[in-house]
This record gives structure tokens, sequence and C-alpha cells, in this order.
């Protein structure tokens, strides 16, 4: 079946299995290989995206139910230049990363919580992150970055337009 | 300046936080196209009779190109690996009579696409009479159903022999206690993955998600009966590995051998409910302590007995309790030590390094006992401890286990983190707590440790460098350490910055590829700065060495009148800088490189202290974590930014160990934490910020002075955070509770407690 997904600015029409989900038309059809799939049971978060503004699990979504949806991916947060987007500034600065698996899911789910939530606590973050799993940092990095991010002011929830 | 000890953010993050880090299954390669997918076929009984494969009507499916069942290869058997495990225990590539976990390959279907794949493996018809299954190391031990029927027996090894019958005489006070050091699963983010491809040349070229290309590259030509010379293994970005990405899979080297029959590439990457039965698991260790003393406190003798439950197949789990006795004196001057162990067969995954592997389990023991001998005795357990604490050494202090420790202080670390945490009036609101009968009980416990970092794995304690500074003032460190998440990247540029002047962005690090790196030791055991670092550190003084020769020859000037000019990364004569030669100049006439190799003195013994503050709902039985306060003595520090991280990452691990973690299978070996909607996967709501104490007692060993950090925040928490527990609720009545301290093993203690059992 067709499907028209704008993602990350780029509108594209592609045929799809009706079973293909989400997360692997980012990653096999389109070829955007951030997003990472680490669990069968939409427990761990690593397929984070943003649809229509929303966070979500993309391997929660079959690609078919994304149709006419907006979707961005990491690749699609850095300006033009290169410039990063607050988070993803936020996370390097505070080293809320390390082997980077969880990563492009978690700044998607942070940029989540702050587009709920401009100035969370400590508490908030973390219930915010909840279904995000990092087997590395043991959260207390991410949990800074995205406080720090915060500290960058409104756009800091947002994604690109 | 100097740029050692500052908080250098990584120069890998732009990249992975825009593009993402390139793991194994992200790989776009030429090499790749048309690459089919494979797809295993997996035991779902833990024993029985293999009694028929029937994949007829899987190769009859869309997409599949072949299927292969055990009679369709003539690879020989796994080696069982090690010289004490009984010949018979080899494990077949695929099951040929009989399968022993849950998650034994049964079969593999080759197919075009990966979901094609996955249907055509629920087309295998496997027909098993399932066997009674060997589920505890206690049900292993009595040999009444054997994995191995030839073998006679499921004890894989033996190390020492059980303790004297009169090793506590003497002793006023003598306290036994079992206790479980559970099963868990490493579970990096990044599951496993493989890619192979033969080149027209007759070699291989295997991409994996490893802790270290060389080790992985020798053990699958072993495997495979290849000529080393005909293997390139390369390890691209990691997504984390734990120790269970140490060595090669039996998947990959299969993955390697499927490409070469099928004429084509092949890829493989699992999913997580395989990934959590057949990836090695950790721990499972099953103990018993014995420990005796005198009533003021002295310990005179401790016992530490093992039965380490090593899984179906022979893997590296079953002698990680020799590490475990090794460590079994800790930081304590017990007069008399004696430990002894099994490891033992079952019906389960089998063991294999986890974070630490073999020296928590250690540590979680002695500390267990302590406080269990403070109990009995009645005195607080850091009095306990400092009482028997071995005294401050700057000179090596070889232990009753066996052990030389380089330098260790271990009353000032648990000093420090008693003062840090304000352990007096934490004390004193326990004290309240109770005498108020407040639901939420305070539970307070530490934990004193060292650990063995940097031994050799039986690779070596040595690591290769090698530098080169390229014309356009660039450079390029090879190392033979593999990151997967540590930022050697940064860090290795830092060790080659600080002697060069080349700023760390102009550095690019590479590993994990061995055409590129041939020898290496990969990252694994906390070695990697004291051993790979100090190797970078070498090549960068060697790179100096050679440069001032070349460079005395183009100023007209005596080597020894020449000095690196950090400022404009060259070499110039003393006392005029800048009027020099720069590196990259000194590269245009001919390449400007250097190979080294570095061989540490022997491993290092970081140690420190953990105090965590839990509070427990008596009520209900939950315990939480709402402090953990930590020494980490890793002596020179290079980055403290990304040594923090790892302190961090362990402390999780640790915390989770003693909280919730396990991995669990039912009576007739069925995995019951096959998935992560199962397995207790630690989220950011259960753990507090870090509290984190600094201490530095840099290490002789080497020129950096650095000990590994790796796995000291596994260590150090997880019998911190288990003893927190159980004082929390002694004032109860109760003495031990079993990791992980669920709420329903809480509960059940107190409830235990209160009509009287002892436990
Ligand atoms: S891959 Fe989507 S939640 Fe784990
Ligand atoms: S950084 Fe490795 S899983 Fe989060």
């Amino acid at each position: 079946m067709q499907v028209t997904i704008t993602v990350n600015g780029q509108q594209r029409t592609d045929d799809v299995e009706p079973r293909l989900l989400l997360a692997h038309y980012l990653r096999e059809t389109c070829g955007l290989k951030a997003t990472n799939i680490g669990c069968d049971t939409t427990s761990c978060g690593a397929c984070t995206v943003i649809v229509d503004g929303l966070s979500v699990k993309s391997c929660t979504v079959l690609a078919a139910s994304a149709d006419g949806a907006t979707v961005t991916t990491l690749e699609g947060l850095a300006g033009p230049d290169g410039e990063l987007h607050p988070m993803q500034a936020a996370f390097r600065s505070e080293h809320g990363l390390q082997c980077g698996f969880c990563t492009p899911g978690m700044v998607m789910a942070a940029i989540g919580v702050l587009s709920d939530n401009p100035d969370p606590s400590d508490r908030e973050v973390r219930e915010g992150l909840e279904g995000n799993l990092c087997r590395c940092t043991g959260y207390h990095n991410i949990v800074r970055a995205v406080r720090t991010a915060a500290q960058a002011g409104p756009s800091a929830g947002q994604v690109p337009a | 300046m100097s740029i050692m000890g500052t908080r250098v953010v990584r120069t890998e993050d732009p990249l992975f936080l825009t593009r993402g880090a390139t793991y194994t299954d992200d790989l776009v390669d030429d090499r790749l196209a048309g690459a089919l997918h494979a797809t295993f076929v997996r035991s779902q009984v833990a024993h029985g009779r293999l009694l028929s494969v029937d994949a007829s009507a899987a190769r009859e499916a869309p997409g599949v190109v072949a299927v292969y069942t055990a009679e369709d290869i003539d690879l020989d058997p796994l080696p069982a690996g090690l010289p004490m495990v009984p010949p018979a225990m080899q494990r077949p590539w695929l099951a040929r009579d009989t399968v022993r976990f849950v998650g034994d390959l049964v079969a593999v279907v080759l197919t075009e696409e990966r979901y094609q794949g996955e249907d055509a493996a629920e087309l295998v018809a496997v027909d098993i009479d399932p066997l009674p299954a060997v589920v505890t190391t206690a049900d292993a031990a009595t040999d009444k159903v054997l994995l191995f029927p030839e073998a006679g027996t499921n004890v894989m090894a033996t190390f020492g022999e059980p303790a004297p019958a009169n090793f506590f005489d003497g002793c006023e006070v003598v306290v036994t206690q079992p206790i479980v050091n559970q099963r868990v699963a490493a579970v990096p983010l990044e599951t496993r993955a493989t890619a192979a491809a033969w080149g027209e040349d007759g070699r291989v070229t295997i991409w994996c998600t490893n802790q270290g290309a060389q080790q992985a590259k020798g053990e699958i030509a072993g495997w495979l009966g290849l000529d080393p010379a005909q293997v390139r293994l390369i390890t691209p970005d990691v997504g984390g590995g734990f120790g269970a990405k140490i060595g090669a899979d039996p998947e990959y080297a299969f993955v390697a051998w499927l490409a070469k029959q099928a004429g084509r590439p092949v890829r493989w990457s699992e999913s997580r409910s395989e990934n959590l039965v057949g990836m090695l698991q950790g721990r499972a260790q099953d103990q018993v302590v014995t420990i005796g003393g005198r009533r003021d406190g002295t310990v005179e003798a401790y016992s530490l007995q093992i039965d380490q439950d090593a899984g179906a197949y022979p893997r590296v789990g079953l002698v990680l309790p020799t590490l475990t006795m090794l460590m079994t004196s800790a930081v304590y001057a017990f007069p008399k030590v004696h430990s002894y162990a099994r490891a033992l067969a079952t019906n389960t995954t089998s063991i294999g390094a986890y974070r630490g592997a073999g020296r928590p389990e250690a540590t979680a023991a002695v500390e267990r006992a302590l406080d269990a001998f403070a109990a009995e005795i009645g005195m607080d357990p850091a009095e306990v401890r400092r009482k028997n604490l071995i005294p401050k050494f700057d000179e090596p202090y070889t232990t009753k286990s066996g052990a030389t420790y380089d330098t260790g202080d271990y009353t000032a670390a648990l000093d420090r983190v008693l003062q840090a945490a304000g352990y007096d009036e934490l004390r004193a609101e326990q004290a309240r707590r109770r005498e108020r009968g407040d639901d939420r009980q305070l539970g307070l416990g530490m934990s004193v440790y060292v650990e063995i970092t940097g031994a050799d794995t039986g690779f070596g304690a040595a690591e290769s460098a090698s530098l080169e500074v390229h014309p356009d003032g660039t450079a390029t460190v090879l190392t033979g350490t593999s990151p997967h998440g540590q930022g050697h990247a940064t860090t290795w540029a830092m060790l080659a910055s600080e002697q060069l002047g080349i700023p760390v962005e102009k550095i690019t690090v590479i590993h994990g590829d061995t055409d590129r790196i041939p020898r290496g030791g990969g990252t694994m055991g906390s070695r990697s700065l004291q051993q790979g670092g100090a190797a970078v550190h070498k090549a960068a003084i060697e790179l100096v060495d050679l440069a001032k020769q070349r460079a005395a020859e183009v100023l007209e000037a005596d080597p020894n009148d020449l000095e690196v000019d950090l400022a404009s990364a060259g070499i110039s004569v003393r006392g005029t800088p800048g009027t020099g030669v720069t590196f990259a100049q000194l590269a245009e006439k001919e390449p400007l490189l250097v190979n080294t190799r570095f061989e540490a003195a022997g491993p290092t013994f970081p140690f420190g202290a953990h105090l965590a503050v839990v509070e427990v709902d008596v009520e209900s039985g939950k315990a939480e974590l709402v402090r953990l306060v930590a020494v980490d003595d890793a002596g020179t520090i290079v980055n403290p930014l990304l040594a923090e991280g790892q302190r961090h990452g362990g402390y999780a691990q640790g915390v989770a160990q003693a909280l919730l973690e396990e991995v669990l299978y039912d009576a007739d070996g069925n995995p019951q934490t096959s998935t992560l909607a199962d397995y207790p996967f630690v989220s950011a709501t259960e753990l507090p910020s870090f509290e984190l104490v600094d201490m530095v007692t840099p290490t002789p060993v080497n020129p950096l002075g650095a000990k590994g950090i790796g796995e000291a925040g596994t260590i150090g928490s997880t019998p911190a955070v288990h003893n927190a527990v159980v004082d929390a609720v002694s004032h109860l009545g109760v003495r031990h509770i079993d990791m992980p301290c669920t709420p329903m093993r809480v509960w059940r203690a107190i409830q235990h407690a209160q009509q009287g059992g002892a436990n």
C-alpha cells in the first residue's frame, strides 16, 4: 500500500507492506538509521520519534497508520548549518550518553518531556523518561541534560518545523 | 595548562547526536549488498531428546534460500575450551540429539528479507521428547539428571577443596549464611548482530558487535578451521557490552560459515527476546559464607563456598569463581581465609562475564558476612569494618587469598564516605523512626571494596598503539582497545594531545579492525586506560623522540637542546618557543609514525567505599534507594567527566541487582524473563542522583597512575544497597534477605521474623 509521510521536513511517498513498522520504515525505507530498535515489546524507547508533535515509540506504530503524518527523527533536529538543537547540545555538555544506543530515542523523548512541561523538576524528568531505558548512564547525566536544555528556553521542547 | 584531568566533552558526540552512531545493524556497505538474513530456530524446551526437525514447509516459504539443520552441517563441535572441562561437554553448532536450554540452536533459515525469516522459522517443525530439567545448582550437584551423560557428571570444574572441619575452632562467634548472588542479564541496549561477506580473495570480513575484535577473530578462525589471515573482523560502534560481548558468539562464526555456503553475504540481528535467552548471562553463584571471630569485633576466620551455575554449555562463566576466590580476602586482614568452588551445568543459558565478572560476587559475599557478624555481636557495621580493614599500605600487600594489591587506604575511603553522608545523623534519624514505629523505616548499608582491574585475561597485560601525525596537522591513533560507550576516542586523543599539543579535535582514534590493528586485547576487565591508554601515552612520547631526531637535522641543533612546543605542536630549541618545526612539517618529508606496545607491570586494585540509604515501607516491603554516596579511588583521572559517567552507570547496574534484576526460570527450565516487559530493567524513576566523593591514590603500576573504573560502581553499590535493605528491617528481627530485595521478599522476611523464625 502507498503512504505519504513528511520525514524531517521532506514529504515522500512509498509503497509499504501493511505490517511494516514505522521504525523499520524509517530505518530501511528512508535509510535513517539513528532510530534504534532495542526491544520487541515497546519497553525500551530506543525507537522514539516525534509524530505530529508527540513523542511516540515507532516500533508500536505501523508505517501505514502514519500516512499523512509529520515525523521528526534525530537526524532532523540540528539546524542546516549543523547547529545542535538545545537538547542535543545539552546531552553533549552534560555527558548524557555513553554507547549512544538509547540516545536518539532519549533525546526525542526528552524533547517531548519539555514540550509538556518546560521547567520540570528532577523527579518530573525522571517520570517523563520512565519509558526510555538506558543501560549506560545511570540516568544521572540524562536528567541533568534535560534540565540544562530547559534553561535554553521554549525551543528545547520543540522540533524544527 | 595541562589537558589531563579536565572535563573534555566527547569528540564522538556530535555525530552520535545528529546522525546516530553506526552499529552493526546500521551498516550500509557495498560488500553487504544483497545480503541474506539469518534467522535461528531455537529450542522452546529446556531439556529433551530431539526426535526430529522437519524443515520441508519452511524450505517452500516465500523468500527462503536455504534451511540448515544439524544434518546439513559438517563442522566439528565447538570445543569445550578449557582443559578442566570434560570433553563430552562440547556444544554442537546445531542441536543433534539433545536440546539443553530454551534458546539452544536447532536450525537456521536464510531468507531474502528479514520479515520472511521470521515467518519461515515458524514453519520449522521441531519434535522434542522432554527430559527432566536441571534448573538449580543444588539439583545439578546430585547428578540425578545428567546434561551430558557421557561425562558422567554435571560438574564442569572444581577449584580448591572444601574447608577443613576445624577451620573455625577457637572462635567465640561463628555465623554461617547462605547467599544467592542471582543470575542477571547483561541487556546491552544493542542486541547481538553480525554480518559476513567473503571476498574473491578467499578472505571473509565479519562485522559484529563486540568488545574486542582480535580475540573474536581468533576464536572464529579456530572454530571454523580457517587460517586467521583469512579473517578480517570489524567492530563498528557498539551499543553496550558489559562483559557479555567479550569473545565470539557461536552465532557470529555460524553466520560467516553460512555466507560461504550461500555464496552471498549474510546478516543477523537478534530480537530482544532472543537476546534474553541467547546471550551470555552473569553472576549466578550460590554461596555459603562462614565468618568467625571474637565478640570485640575481630574476625579470625572467613570461608566462602561457591556453586557457580555455569549454564548449559561451558563458557567463560565457569571460571569466574577463580576471580571470586582470588578476591575472597577483599579489604580485610582476616588471619584465616578459605574458598572453594564448583561450576555446574544446568539447563539454562550459559554464564559469562558481566560487569565486574567474579569480583562483585566476592565483595557481595564478604560485605554481607560482615554485617551478619556485626548483627550477631551487636556492633555497628562501620565499627566492625574499621577493626578488620587492612591498614593503609604503599608497598605491595599480598592477601591470604593470594592477590597482591598495589596501594590502598581502605579506612580513609570508609571514613570519607561516612563523613560525606553524615552517618551519625543518619543513624540518629534511623533510631527516631524505629522509636516512633514509622511505616517507612530507614536503612543504612555500606560496603568497602577492592577489585582487580587490568588482569591478564589470557591475552597478556600488553596493549598496542600506533600514532601518526599527518602533514595537515591532524593525527591518527590506532588502539587495540575497543570502546562501547567509554569514550576512548576522546580520552586517547587527550593522551596524545598532552604530549604533542595537537588539539583533541584533530586527533582521530581508530579501533576494532583486525586488518589495521592486528594485535589488541579489547575493552574488558577495566583494562583500557591503564593498558591501552598507557600505550597511547607511550606512543606519543616515542613520537616526540622520533620528531626530535628529525628536527635536530632540520634545525641543525643537538637533540638534547630540543623540546616540545605545545603551543605550535612541534619541536623547538629549548627556551625559544615558536622558532622550531611543527610535527606536521616534519611529516611532510617522510611519515611521522610510531608503533608501540605497552606492557603493564601488573594489574591494579582500585578500591572505594559506598554508603546506601534506603527507605523500606514495612507494610508493603517496598525498598526505595534514596541516597548513594560513593568513593571510588581509580588513581589518576584523565577525564573526570567520563570517569564519573562510568561510575554512574555502574551504580545503576549494581543497585538494580540489589533491588530488582533477576533472570527467572520455572521448574521446567522455561525462562520467565525473556522480554523487557518481564525482565525488571531499572528505569530513571527508581534511582536517585548519585553523590560522588573524590579520592585519588595513583598506582605505580603504569606511568599514568591510572586504575580501572569501569566496574567499580557495580562492585561497591550492590552490597551497600543490599545491606541497607536488611538494616532497615533488622530491628524487626530480620538477618538476611536474598537479592533482589523485591517487595515480596522483604515483606516475607518481615513476616517470617515476626513469627519468630530465623532466616
Ligand atoms: S524498540 Fe521501540 S520501545 Fe523498544
Ligand atoms: S547510552 Fe548506552 S544505552 Fe544509553
